[in-house]
């Protein structure tokens, strides 16, 4: 008498846990940090669809992952994984330990989780995740970081056009800001080598005169120092204008005429120093072109996302990082050209021959810019491409 | 009575392992967990009785020693579309992209790839991009008629019936007489001549001499379709069915289909239907909307489940199936407000019948006229013929 009901019981239970296949979905990982005391405690699930189409997961090859076959493989996915990861913390590489390995479940099917403990040098302000896994298998693959400090959850999206994510980690304090935005400052102006070429061609004649027809060394370091002075202050004032106006929006030019007047001010300045025509007013040239940099330095700073609280100490601060950055550019750079200034090889090679390579480049830089063209990538599509112009018609898929 | 107790035990042990394994799978864990066993199958992949997954892993493993190899990318990346059209899953979308790698970030990619990426463009929903490589791959190769079709497809979505007709002319010339008129009769169904076009595709779509399957089920598809919109009930339920023995797991006529019968009031038609297609989100929210009509007891999971899906999705930062999200959360959530603004986000990206009346539902059920009045104007100017939104303007005026 009872075994009906016990079927019944069983056919309900199939019934309600009648299984939803999973859903078709992009791929996507799920990388989360938990930051408590300074501890950091990583939990990384990854499909094992995508694990199986990286390294393979089925072992006997009957289109079944089991947990067995998993298991197996538990090494090579640490591995693999792993190498994908790089986290820093203030600019010092954290390490992880061995992770341990479990099972989850999410809308489109089992996910390895790896949950590991990230040990970083010191205590950690900014928090660096450099992600690169199966962007090359699978460019619509996305990393969805998560990472829960102070009772506050911060998110981000690796894909293969993002695959670095910072996260200030002290959002809170205003101090902190400043002093980030001041080295965002700092290394911009570092890696922004459109800037760095304009002020080095600025730099080059400053420590010689030009005088009937050709070049003759600056004979006092004084004088030679005052006319870097009135370029660096110039060019500083120039751009903390525009950066200013433009950060709080009172200025919006299009990125593009931006970017493509800024490579040709160092073409200009660049082309000038072979055909020199200013002599003592080069300051109003810098000012005028330091102008346009400014809007320049601002799409930057508006990329990193600004904070609404504390913006003008976020201006700033990457302003001053800005011009931390230009010293210490001017202070190598004056005292070995001062030295060497009198001799062959600085007047022809660095001062000819390098501004003549700096206009080269600009010019490039100027081509691209304004046309919106890749001249490096199509020299490579040149290579990739067959020569071929068929014209049959394509069949119907 | 004894060997039937025993029988009846090994039958009462196989249906709690079979129980066992589906719990132990399914059931979404809050924690992750180890499983307890090896042979416990965590997922099911898709090579798994599909030849067609299995011979394209071997043409994978060939392009891995040649990536450069144009014919051999661009083979693997028509076979992982087709297969992903075919199962619906957007994971072969990016192996397809990145089998095309060497070539993806090219201005002028041969036309071979230029077709796949507006493809590919053109299922992520950014036709844009999709439209501006068309253009490139007809000023290449005019004969290809793959790129007019496309083209004529995305114009359609996006409402621009006169451009869809426009693409679709020239098929006449370099394609096949079914293939054109399929072409202009969908464009023109739409687009005022609804009634003339039906009958002109009924007459060549019944013609014997018909060549291919897929074609073959194209034309069925937009007759099925356009009786739908005339109100001819029997004709539509006709077309569909022949469609469906065509091919019965297109997810595209499911769909259609599906819709069809939910506004017949045919709720149980679409359960039978879809009982096993809850891989795909649209096809698991037609269900859904079937079992909330029958109030079936696993509506609630599913509608569960779907929540999870579009969550999921909205995670990675991408937002393509607005108009199933907005019906979502019109029918199931029986959340308006936000229904509406979802339609009206989709309304931006592209104008299909449904697309309209998702909209008109959720501005009725808001009382928000004027939201509606940017369809009504554009329906009128359109003349588009559809008896389930004429219903609706009838309400809404």
């Amino acid at each position: 008498m009872k075994r009906p009901v016990l079927l019944i019981l069983i056919g309900i239970l199939l019934a309600i846990f009648s299984e939803i296949t999973f859903a078709h979905k992009a791929s996507d990982s799920y990388l989360r940090f938990e930051i408590n005391d300074g501890i950091i405690q990583g939990r990384w699930d990854i499909a094992l669809r995508d694990l199986d189409y990286a390294i393979g997961l089925d072992g006997d090859a009957d289109g079944h992952i089991t947990w067995g076959e998993l298991r197996a493989r538990h090494q090579d996915i640490t591995n693999y994984a792993f190498t994908r990861l790089q986290i820093t913390g203030d600019s010092a590489k954290c390490t992880s330990n061995l992770p341990d390995h479990l099972v989850d479940h999410h809308t489109d099917g089992a996910y390895a989780v790896l949950q590991f403990l990230v040990t970083c040098p010191e205590t950690v302000n900014i928090f660096e995740i450099e992600y690169s896994l199966l962007f090359d298998l699978d460019p619509l693959h996305r990393g969805l970081l998560q990472v829960a400090y102070n009772e506050q959850i911060q998110t981000g999206i690796f894909s293969p056009e993002q695959q670095t994510i910072h996260l200030n980690l002290n959002k809170s304090s205003p101090w902190h800001e400043f002093i980030q935005f001041g080295r965002e400052g700092v290394w911009h102006i570092w890696i922004g080598y459109d800037h760095i070429l304009f002020l080095l061609s600025l730099l080059l004649p400053s420590v010689l005169l030009w005088k009937a027809g050709c070049w003759h060394p600056q004979q006092s370091f004084r004088l030679a120092l005052w006319e870097v002075l009135k370029i660096v202050t110039a060019f500083t004032l120039a751009h903390s204008i525009t950066l200013s106006l433009a950060v709080l929006g009172f200025v919006s030019l299009p990125t593009r005429w931006v970017e493509s007047v800024i490579a040709a001010s160092v073409l200009i300045v660049a082309l000038h120093n072979l055909y020199p025509v200013i002599q003592t007013r080069l300051w109003v040239l810098t000012f005028i072109f330091g102008l346009v940099h400014g809007l320049g330095f601002a799409s930057v700073l508006i990329d990193l996302g600004l904070p609404g609280k504390s913006l003008a100490l976020a201006l700033a601060g990457f302003n001053l990082g800005v011009e931390i950055g230009q010293v210490v550019i001017v202070s190598i750079f004056i005292p070995l050209a001062f030295l060497v200034r009198g001799s062959w090889f600085y007047q022809r090679f660095i001062l000819k021959f390098g501004s003549l390579m700096i206009a080269f480049v600009a010019l490039i830089w100027l081509i691209e810019r304004s046309m919106n063209l890749d001249l490096v990538l199509m020299v490579d599509e040149w290579f990739l491409t067959p020569q071929s112009d068929s014209k049959v018609p394509g069949a119907l898929q | 009575m004894i060997v039937f107790n025993t029988h009846f035990q090994k039958f009462l042990l196989l249906n709690w392992a079979i129980t066992y394994q589906i719990l132990s799978v399914a059931i979404v864990h809050a924690e992750p967990y180890v499983p307890n066993n090896d042979s416990v199958v965590l997922q099911t992949l898709p090579s798994s009785g599909n030849s067609y997954v299995q011979e394209l892993r071997q043409l994978r493993n060939k392009l891995l020693n040649a990536p450069i190899d144009l014919a051999l990318a661009v083979e693997l990346a028509q076979g992982y579309l087709q297969i992903g059209r075919t199962l619906a899953d957007p994971r072969y979308d990016g192996y397809a992209q990145a089998a095309l790698q060497p070539w993806w970030h090219m201005v002028h990619p041969p036309p071979e790839v230029l077709l796949l990426r507006a493809i590919l463009h053109q299922r992520r929903h950014d036709f844009e991009r999709a439209l501006t490589d068309l253009d490139h791959v007809i000023q290449i190769q005019p004969y290809n008629s793959q790129a007019w079709l496309t083209q004529s497809v995305i114009h359609q979505v996006r409402g621009n019936y006169q451009d869809a007709h426009q693409s679709c002319l020239p098929l006449f010339r370099i394609s096949s007489a079914l293939i054109a008129i399929t072409c202009i009769a969908n464009v023109a169904s739409l687009n005022g001549n609804a009634q003339k076009s039906y009958l002109a595709l009924k007459k060549i779509v019944q013609n014997a001499a018909i060549s291919s399957q897929h074609e073959k089920l194209w034309g069925l598809t937009i007759l099925a379709e356009t009786a739908t919109r005339l109100g001819k009930n029997l004709e539509a339920e006709e077309f569909f069915k022949t469609a469906l023995t065509v091919d019965r797991r297109d997810v595209y006529l499911l769909g259609a289909y599906c819709d069809f019968l939910l506004d017949q009031g045919r709720a149980e038609d679409v359960q039978t239907l879809l009982k096993h297609a809850t891989q795909h989100d649209g096809l698991l929210l037609r269900l859904a909307l079937a079992e909330q009509q029958l109030q079936a007891p696993t509506h609630e999971k599913y509608v569960q489940e779907l929540k999870a899906r579009f969550a999921a999705n909205r995670l990675r930062g991408e937002a393509q199936h607005l108009r199933d999200e907005s019906r979502f959360t019109l029918l199931l959530l029986h959340q308006p407000q936000q229904a509406l603004e979802l339609a009206q986000q989709n309304w931006h990206v592209q104008r299909e019948p449904w697309d309209a009346r998702i909209l008109l539902e959720a501005a009725l059920q808001n009382g928000d006229r004027s939201a509606a009045q940017p369809v009504l104007d554009w329906l009128m100017s359109v003349n588009l013929e559809d008896v389930q939104l004429e219903k609706l303007v009838e309400k809404l005026l």
